[in-house]
């Protein structure tokens, strides 16, 4: 399974931010490996959600831990049946055990977007 | 002629100026190109007896012919599309209908639907001058082809007549839509406040006349003291105040109550009727 979490700049943290975060965590839980990703979107000019989500389709994700997440995104998870959880105040690798523990509750509001305002 | 009335920052006066202008003016036609949110209507309280849908094309993805090359995916600005489960998609709030995907596909999978945006309402209003609004569905992310809808209806009543007087309410800030609302006027009235916001603001809007070569003036609209970096801004640029308007509570009560100031109170209307003379001047020499 692969899982992925938004990274601030500091690469430990879970960015508040899911489409405009500068990182992004892939963990691998099968063979327990961990890289971090430059994310494409994160100085998009407009629909960075919707380019973050895509990207992470591409990497074949099929688990999201953020803290926040558009609907435009939250509609390319649905439709690529990624299950996206509520990360929680603890650093992304704590996270990725959390989840792991069954500890992490799944994301269910979803907001309209910031378009740049935030 | 067609006056486009600007300001770069919201809430300086815009709908005031161009609504006060359009009742002073024998046989102007007003109208709101603000498509987010127009609000001349509430002034002129119009009896609407047209009205014209707004369309932008969308893409439609043939999913057969798809190769899943996702060149249009890369290429969208605006990630407007998603490649998902080797099927296309697009989020039609997102697009901004240029076209460019369905000009790259390789497969000629994709072809373009319309789909409406929202609506030009068109009627006549207090004083029986034409308003034409344009109104744009929530969520939209572009309001152009409203705004070319309202020019176009404004250039059909003027037609054929000489001394028709279209007042375009442009949509603040300086971006598509100011432009698209001011790109072919004959005289663009920048409207600011003595303030530093409206001071900042103003400099982007006249940087987009000056690229669009369209001549330009300014009102000062709640001018109660000289703000000296507007006045100086002014001098540097040798921009001509038309109108200086003074802060009034009285004027300001009559427009938030939805009445035209310079239908009722005579200095406003000859405030007005001044600043037209002085347009109508700059756009005939």
């Amino acid at each position: 399974m692969r899982i992925a979490i938004p990274l601030d700049e500091m690469k430990e943290k879970v960015c508040v931010s899911f489409g405009r975060a500068p990182y992004m965590l892939f963990a691998d839980t099968e063979n327990g490996t961990q890289e971090v990703v430059i994310n494409p979107a994160a100085e998009a000019h407009g629909g960075a959600g919707i380019k973050a989500a895509q990207f992470l389709v591409d990497h074949q994700v099929n688990v999201l831990i953020t803290v926040r997440c558009g609907e435009n995104a939250a509609e390319v998870f649905r439709e690529a049946e990624i299950e996206i959880y509520k990360a929680s105040p603890l650093t992304a690798e704590e996270n990725v055990k959390q989840y792991l523990a069954g500890e992490l509750e799944k994301l269910t509001k979803f907001h309209a977007g910031f378009h740049g305002i935030q | 002629m067609r006056i486009a009335v600007l300001s770069g920052k919201g809430g300086t006066g815009k709908t005031f100026v161009s609504v006060n202008l359009a009742s002073v003016i024998k046989d102007s036609i007003y109208l709101d190109c603000d498509v987010e949110e127009p609000n001349g209507r509430l002034f002129f309280q119009p009896e609407i007896t047209k009205e014209i849908a707004a369309v932008s094309k969308i893409p439609v993805f043939d999913g057969e012919a798809c190769v899943g090359c996702k060149k249009c995916v890369d290429f969208c600005a605006f990630h407007a599309l998603i490649y998902i489960k080797e099927k296309p998609k697009v989020f039609t709030e997102v697009c901004h209908s240029c076209g460019g995907c369905m000009l790259l596909c390789p497969a000629a999978a994709i072809s373009e639907e319309d789909k409406q945006i929202g609506v030009v309402e068109a009627g006549r209003g207090i004083n029986g001058v034409p308003v034409i609004t344009g109104i744009l569905n929530v969520g939209e992310s572009s309001g152009i082809p409203v705004i070319q809808k309202v020019l176009e209806e404004g250039d059909r009543i003027a037609a054929g007549k000489e001394e028709a007087v279209q007042i375009a309410d442009c949509p603040p800030g300086s971006a598509c839509s100011v432009m698209e609302s001011a790109m072919e006027a004959d005289y663009c009235i920048l409207v600011t406040e003595p303030t530093a916001y409206g001071l900042h603001n103003l400099k982007m809007v006249y940087e987009l006349v000056t690229v669009l070569g369209r001549k330009c003036g300014i009102v000062i609209n709640k001018d109660e003291a000289p703000y000296e970096p507007l006045e100086a801004f002014c001098r540097e640029k040798q921009l001509e105040v038309l109108a200086r308007i003074p802060f009034s509570k009285e004027v300001a009560k009559l427009t938030a109550d939805g009445r035209i100031a310079s239908r009722e109170l005579p200095e406003m209307e000859k405030e007005f009727t001044d600043l037209y003379h002085k347009v109508r001047g700059c756009v005939m020499s």
